[in-house]
């Protein structure tokens, strides 16, 4: 890592008494890396003849994804029963799976709306990816709530669309808040990241164009739309890229509150606690970093990315997930207080039951995972460890599955009458379409850093030590200066 | 940069904008016309294995619906009469006629005459006649004037929305209670007797459910 002192030559005299605190910024593009190595770099990925690991990913992830293909086909020609839930249980792994996988989705959205906001530079190294991890996730979280209506072709019933049955949607019921919340996240992701691809897609245009792939160069150029990277163009993809972080800042919070309103705003002890919105994003930005780490260190190290997402990145990476998972655990300990608390014994029965009775082989898996695995990052020397770093973000991943099904299952399958009570084991054709999920978001991932730039190349350079022109380059041996402060 | 669009690429965005908009109007409006059972229901008119005319045995003879469909006022479900019903009349009028074969061979066998069904229900929709005529609400409303026709035609489109608009507003469609099988009657709303109508409504206490599960059950 490349730390400097600020020069303290031209300071008033008054500092050199006080001898103020050096306080260093990380350099976010190592070994003082010119513009062309990044442009080359990250087009590489693209030109490259395709590697031979990224063909056999391709295929396993194909081969995963038709488990999902398989279990919704059966699902439809057959009827919703395929799925293993019955009363009291009415929403399990469907529901479980929905919450999951688009509570990942959070992380693309933080880091490309409030760390934009906040001027976090270093966000510009993992924000193409992250958000493209948010599209495939939304993807996939989709298939559940869409698949569980049972008959789809009447899933349009969902959106308020003039029908001829006069009815309109229950705007009072969250599930049709949610509608909303996800669909406009969905929407608003796809523009950010589409917006945030133009310059890049001119690049790759431009170098097809040189090199003589006539097709391709057709292609990126079509969908840069015309790019030409003048000022007016700067100045209005500055804008704009803006007013989406603003539109997009919101919903990183609004989308998981209403999520989570789904479960708070029943009456069913378990979930009817106003902790739920605050402790459901924070979740969902603790599993979305965990699924950036899972992603994003072996890309580092497949491709030699290493000076792009350097140290201080995957620093920056580790402590959010220690913060949010942090905070996930006080949720988990102050819902047990506030069930004592509050003397409601339905609320009392309903944690310890969750702690102890016929799930607590999940709950105690959740807690191991969740609030244990996060702590190992106050540790430089853990968070230094890449593989080890990857390893506690599948912890994460696994823990935060268990969270929503422990929510979900035990709160069901538990309710007010002990003679409604049951115990809810998903079905093979569940097991099979959650399991495909994972294909699918691998066969999207994969076909991304194929096909896209892995990283926004204009925006890179504008944080590399050579685009801060001021800069006193004084720290010799490095050639890096402090931390670039241009645009 | 490469040159590899021509200028009036420049338009295509808004063109595929308005094409798209087009297109999805003309399928929304094609669709919103042609797929719903005010077209594809409504003037269903099948020929019967017998032409048996609604007109002549209501405004000839003079029978009351209940006659032939003798449990509207009881069951959920509106029979169809057995051919025994005929036969009370056609064992001795037009006891020849070969236009009454089917009628004669059903009550010989004992296996019904394979009328037609026009007016159907969906399996996931709950309907119970009785509640409906016993509440004021004439067969003319959903079925039309039968009793001027030659041939049953599908005269509503009985769709959800169908329904619904009643329900949401019963008491525009009551009746006189001795009106509700004379299918030239007037509703008290259209006699000018909304009072009279709020009263029924609220003495006979005429609740159209508009929850899903009132007929989604």
């Amino acid at each position: 890592m490349a730390h400097t002192v600020e020069s303290a030559a031209g300071a008033p005299a008054i500092l050199r008494e006080v001898k103020p605190a050096v306080l260093p910024r990380a350099v976010l593009v190592e070994n003082n890396r010119s513009f062309s190595w990044i442009t080359n770099k990250i087009c590489g990925i693209i030109e490259d003849k395709t590697p031979t690991w990224w063909w056999v990913c391709f295929v396993v992830a194909l081969f995963i994804a038709s488990f999902t293909v398989g279990g919704i086909t059966y699902l439809i020609f057959t009827g919703v029963g395929v799925w293993g839930h019955a009363n009291p249980v009415n929403w399990a792994w469907d529901i479980v799976n929905f919450v999951f996988w688009i509570g990942i989705g959070h992380a693309g959205t933080l880091i490309s709306a409030i760390l934009c906001l906040l001027r976090q530079k270093w966000r510009t190294s993992i924000n193409r990816a992250a958000e493209a991890m948010t599209i495939f996730a939304v993807v996939c979280a989709a298939i559940f709530p869409v698949f569980h209506v049972g008959r789809v072709w009447y899933a349009w019933y969902l959106f308020p669309i003039p029908n001829s049955n006069i009815i309109w949607q229950n705007f009072r019921s969250p599930l049709e808040w949610d509608v909303f919340a996800v669909s406009t996240y969905g929407t608003v992701s796809v523009l950010f990241w589409y917006i945030g691809l133009l310059p890049d897609l001119a690049v790759l245009r431009d170098r097809f164009y040189n090199a003589g792939n006539k097709f391709r160069s057709f292609l990126y150029g079509f969908f840069a739309m015309g790019w030409r990277g003048s000022n007016r163009h700067w100045s209005n993809y500055e804008m704009a890229y803006l007013i989406l972080a603003g539109i997009s800042t919101p919903l990183v919070l609004s989308v998981h509150t209403i999520v989570s309103f789904d479960f708070a705003v029943s009456l069913l002890p378990g979930w009817h606690t106003t902790i739920f919105p605050p402790y459901f994003v924070a979740g969902a930005i603790f599993s979305g970093f965990g699924m950036v780490l899972t992603l994003m260190l072996p890309l580092r190290a497949i491709y030699g990315l290493q000076d792009l997402i350097t140290q201080y990145h995957i620093d920056c990476m580790c402590k959010i997930t220690l913060a949010t998972g942090t905070i996930v655990g006080y949720a988990y300990g102050m819902e047990f207080f506030i069930a004592w608390y509050s003397a409601n014994p339905y609320e009392g029965f309903a944690f310890i039951n969750r702690a102890f009775g016929h799930y607590a082989w999940a709950y105690w898996i959740m807690i191991s995972c969740n609030v244990i695995t996060p702590q190992f990052f106050w540790f430089k020397k853990v968070r230094e460890n890449t593989t080890f770093v990857w390893v506690l973000s599948i912890f994460v991943n696994v823990g935060m599955w268990f969270e929503r099904f422990v929510i979900i299952v035990t709160s069901l399958a538990r309710d007010f009458l002990p003679s409604s009570w049951g115990y809810y084991s998903p079905s093979i054709v569940e097991i099979f379409t959650f399991f495909g999920t994972f294909g699918v978001f691998s066969v999207l991932f994969l076909l991304f850093i194929r096909f896209l730039p892995v990283m926004p190349m204009a925006e890179l350079k504008a944080v590399t030590p050579q685009a801060d022109v001021h800069a006193h380059d004084d720290s010799a041996g490095h050639g890096a200066a402090k931390v670039p402060q241009a645009h | 940069m490469s040159n590899i669009f021509p200028k009036s690429a420049n338009k295509l965005p808004l063109q595929i904008i308005i094409y798209l908009g087009v297109l999805v109007g003309i399928a929304t409006a094609g669709v919103t016309y042609y797929m719903t059972p005010k077209y594809t229901r409504v003037g269903y008119a099948p020929i019967q294995p017998v032409p048996f005319s609604h007109a002549k045995h209501v405004q000839e003879v003079g029978l009351d619906c209940r006659y032939c469909h003798s449990n509207v006022d009881k069951s959920g479900h509106s029979n169809v009469p057995t051919a025994q019903t005929c036969m009370n009349c056609h064992s001795v009028v037009k006891s020849t006629s070969p236009l009454l074969a089917p009628v004669r061979e059903s009550y010989e066998k004992g296996t019904p005459v394979p009328w037609v069904w026009i007016h159907t229900t969906p399996d996931y929709a709950y309907f119970n006649h009785s509640i409906h005529v016993n509440r004021g609400i004439s067969c003319v409303e959903c079925h039309g004037k039968v009793n001027e026709m030659d041939t049953v035609r599908h005269v509503q489109p009985l769709s959800m929305a169908f329904c619904i608009e009643c329900h949401r507003n019963p008491e525009s469609r009551l009746r006189d209670p001795k009106d509700v099988f004379n299918l030239d009657s007037k509703t008290l709303a259209e006699q000018g007797r909304h009072q009279e109508a709020q009263e029924y409504l609220h003495n006979w206490k005429v609740k159209a459910p508009e929850s899903c599960s009132g007929c989604h059950r």
